[in-house]
């Protein structure tokens, strides 16, 4: 009797616990990979195009798209811990790219052809010699407008900063706030970089934290001031992601923010503004520049550790081909190929403030919008203290050079520990 | 036959096995694990393997103005909440221990925080306390009363996020007093009737002090996850704005997933730990006390 009761117990558990080594005894004969993919439109994109790769090549894709900092930690722990089974995966080359390149995370693509992409979009995903990165998507910075309220104002587009100071202060009323961008700490380092740019500083400099020099402050002064005094309430706490909504309920007059939100603020499902009255424009030039952020916001990389390598090419290459890139462009998404900008249906179609600022960025633009190093993330948020401090005091802070001081030192220190300091 | 009888000599071993594989498995080798860790400088953007530097992560977060701070928000977000849940809750169990109509529909609404979602709560209170387009802003506009940042103000944003914490969770004590208001003895009551004591009386002397040890036992339940607190204040505030909201695991968090800085993240979850372990603990002695 006891016996029975035994191996009763014992066949329970083997059947609780069987499905758990199920993965390592399936069969090996139909090609499977596993792809990773951002919240991003590209991401939804190749979602809807999957099952045509499938049935052509016989391949199966296993894909699960997450939220851009899930996407990283999800990477980054898996490949920290050696257990990863990803085998092509999007990727944000000025936001991780360094750190997954030193640790040896991205497989190098010898055979891809990066003829069709701009030189410097693929230099960023480098290294010695070798390329790790193709470049997607690119997003530079631009401004949206509210064309009524201008008009209605009796307003020009701004063209310096001195006039853009002016719209937001003669735009500031009736509840409506007359500039947004950023004010959420770190998240606010990337829109900040462009005004940083126009008044002639940078974050890093040979490999030195220089958003201390008078340049930079003088930047981070000009828009704590601007969105202190005309931004809308609680912009500290603000990334895109809160500005939009507010900016789609019609209350912001301008917002400076990268390209890529130009489809989802004229999409009448979410926006009350009607679309001929929203503007886009470039950022205003500074005082000695004139010269937004044009950057390489995603890339699509294959994993060292891919098990299936040539089934992982084969998906790369067709996830990063030119006719997906013309379909990506069609749905307004701004790729990263030259020949998806040179396509003639798609300049038919295409938003012409949105060719207009590209033009201008991919002449002008710095193709960094954060500190590129391995610790951006921690960077971001010391950057992010000074501009909190400017924001919260209208660009007045008595503290702000010491302040901007302490943090460069900290960033310094990071760079140093990283191996990265100097170079 | 032999092997038979040995597994049956020892079957009082073999089912708790799985309980205690799984509680080793998935509890003390990470706490484990972390300890180890918490004396390495493993950090990923390095790319250096991990090397065993002693107390130099210890030194370099005690060093962190942000780790002090994080730390009296942790105790602050607790006693703050806890406090006012223990409070509330009791009261509102003693309000609906009687008999009235509706009972039921009362109890099974106030069951609800508690079934939802941390993270939805959070993003619905996010909408809620907006400032611009937030229905709490537009309420405080029509009774012509001065509007608040809420989350978005460091001034306001820690009081705020208790404000949801009590929300979600004032039910559980009510629910786990109203179970103790149950259970309690019907003979102190009758002696204290024929002894001509009011409700008051009643109240202070016979109800609460008999319910003390459930009460307590509810706040340390209580105070033990509100220490721990990560979902809601992540999914409201990251932390922010700034690092005005920040508590000892969103920093924790930050340090090992958004900084890759594993060995001083592994150091916070230490004290993080300790703290929990110190108040369990000292609340258990506390318990032992009033029960005797």
């Amino acid at each position: 009797m006891k016996t029975k009761t035994m191996i009763v117990f014992v066949l329970l558990l083997g059947l609780l616990l069987a499905p758990m080594f199920a993965q390592g005894t399936k069969d090996a004969a139909p090609q499977e990979i596993r792809v990773l993919l951002a919240n991003h439109p590209y991401g939804e994109l190749l979602k809807t195009k999957i099952p045509e790769f499938e049935a052509e090549t016989g391949i199966k894709v296993n894909y699960e798209s997450l939220q851009e900092s899930q996407l990283t930690n999800k990477l980054t722990t898996e490949f920290a811990t050696n257990s990863s089974t990803v085998d092509v995966f999007m990727t944000r080359p000025l936001q991780e790219g360094l750190m997954f390149i030193k640790n040896g995370w991205y497989e190098s693509l010898d055979n891809y052809d990066f003829a069709d992409y701009p030189k410097n979009s693929v230099d960023i995903g480098r290294k010695d010699g070798k390329a790790y990165i193709v470049p997607l998507v690119t997003e530079w910075q631009v401004m949206y407008y509210r064309k009524d309220l201008f008009r209605k104002a009796g307003l020009s587009i701004p063209t310096t900063f001195a006039e853009l100071e002016n719209a937001a202060r003669v735009l500031n009323k009736d509840g409506i706030a007359g500039i947004a961008s950023r004010g959420k700490g770190a998240a606010a380092v990337t829109q900040l970089s462009s005004y940083v740019y126009n008044f002639g500083g940078r974050y890093l400099e040979n490999g030195e934290a220089v958003f201390d020099s008078p340049e930079a402050i003088e930047a981070i002064r000009y828009y704590g001031k601007l969105l202190g005094n005309y931004g809308p309430q609680g912009v500290t706490s603000m990334s895109w992601e809160n500005i939009m909504p507010v900016f789609q309920a019609g209350k912001v007059a301008m917002w400076t923010d990268a390209s890529v939100f130009y489809g989802q603020i004229v999409d009448p499902a979410k926006t009350q503004i009607p679309a001929e009255d929203i503007g886009i424009a470039q950022l205003p030039r500074g005082p000695k520049d004139d010269s937004p952020f044009t950057v390489v916001s995603w890339g699509m990389a294959m994993s060292s550790a891919s098990k299936n390598k040539d089934a992982a090419q084969k998906f790369l290459d067709w996830a990063t081909s030119k006719e997906l890139a013309k379909e990506g462009m069609l749905s307004n998404i701004t790729m990263a190929r030259n020949s998806a900008w040179a396509d003639a249906e798609v300049r038919a179609v295409m938003n012409p403030g949105l060719v207009e600022t590209q033009a201008h960025a991919a002449k002008n633009g710095y193709p960094f919008d954060r500190p590129f190093m391995s610790s951006v993330g921690q960077a971001r948020d010391l950057i992010g203290e000074v501009i909190i401090e400017s924001i919260n005091t209208k660009g007045t802070s008595s503290k702000l050079e010491a302040l901007a001081r302490e943090k460069a030192d900290a960033v310094d220190e990071l760079l140093k520990a990283d191996g990265e300091y100097g170079l | 036959m032999a092997k038979q009888g040995f597994l049956e000599k020892n079957l009082r071993y073999l089912f708790p096995l799985p309980a205690v594989l799984f509680v080793i498995i998935l509890m003390v080798f990470p706490v484990v694990y972390t300890f180890f860790l918490s004396f390495t400088d493993w950090s990923l953007t390095s790319g250096k393997p991990l090397s065993i530097v002693g107390l130099e992560s210890y030194l370099k977060v005690l060093k962190e103005p942000r780790f002090i701070e994080s730390l009296g928000r942790t105790f602050y977000f607790t006693f703050g909440a806890v406090i006012v849940e223990m409070v509330l809750g009791t009261v509102l169990a003693l309000i609906l221990n009687r008999k009235f109509k509706g009972q039921g529909m009362v109890k099974t609404l106030l069951l609800l925080p508690l079934v939802a979602t941390p993270v939805a709560i959070g993003i619905v209170w996010n909408l809620f306390y907006d400032p611009t387009i937030g229905i709490l802003n537009y309420v405080l506009s029509v009774l012509k009363l001065p509007q608040s940042g809420w989350v978005s103000d460091a001034r306001t944003v820690m009081p705020s996020l208790i404000l949801v914490d009590i929300w979600e969770w004032t039910p559980m004590i009510t629910i786990i007093v109203l179970a103790g208001l149950a259970g309690l003895p019907s003979e102190p009551y009758e002696s204290a009737r024929v002894d001509g004591a009011n409700a008051r009386q009643v109240l202070f002397q016979i109800t609460l002090p008999m319910l003390m040890p459930t009460i307590l036992t509810a706040v340390i339940l209580r105070a033990i996850d509100a220490l721990k607190t990560y979902d809601i204040i992540y999914s409201m505030t990251g932390g922010g704005p700034g690092y005005a909201s920040e508590n000892l695991n969103v920093l924790a968090f930050k340090y090992s997933f958004e900084y890759f800085r594993m060995g001083q993240s592994a150091v916070m979850l230490v004290f993080l730990f300790a703290i929990v372990m110190l108040f369990s603990l000292m609340v258990m002695r506390v318990r032992s006390i009033f029960e005797l």
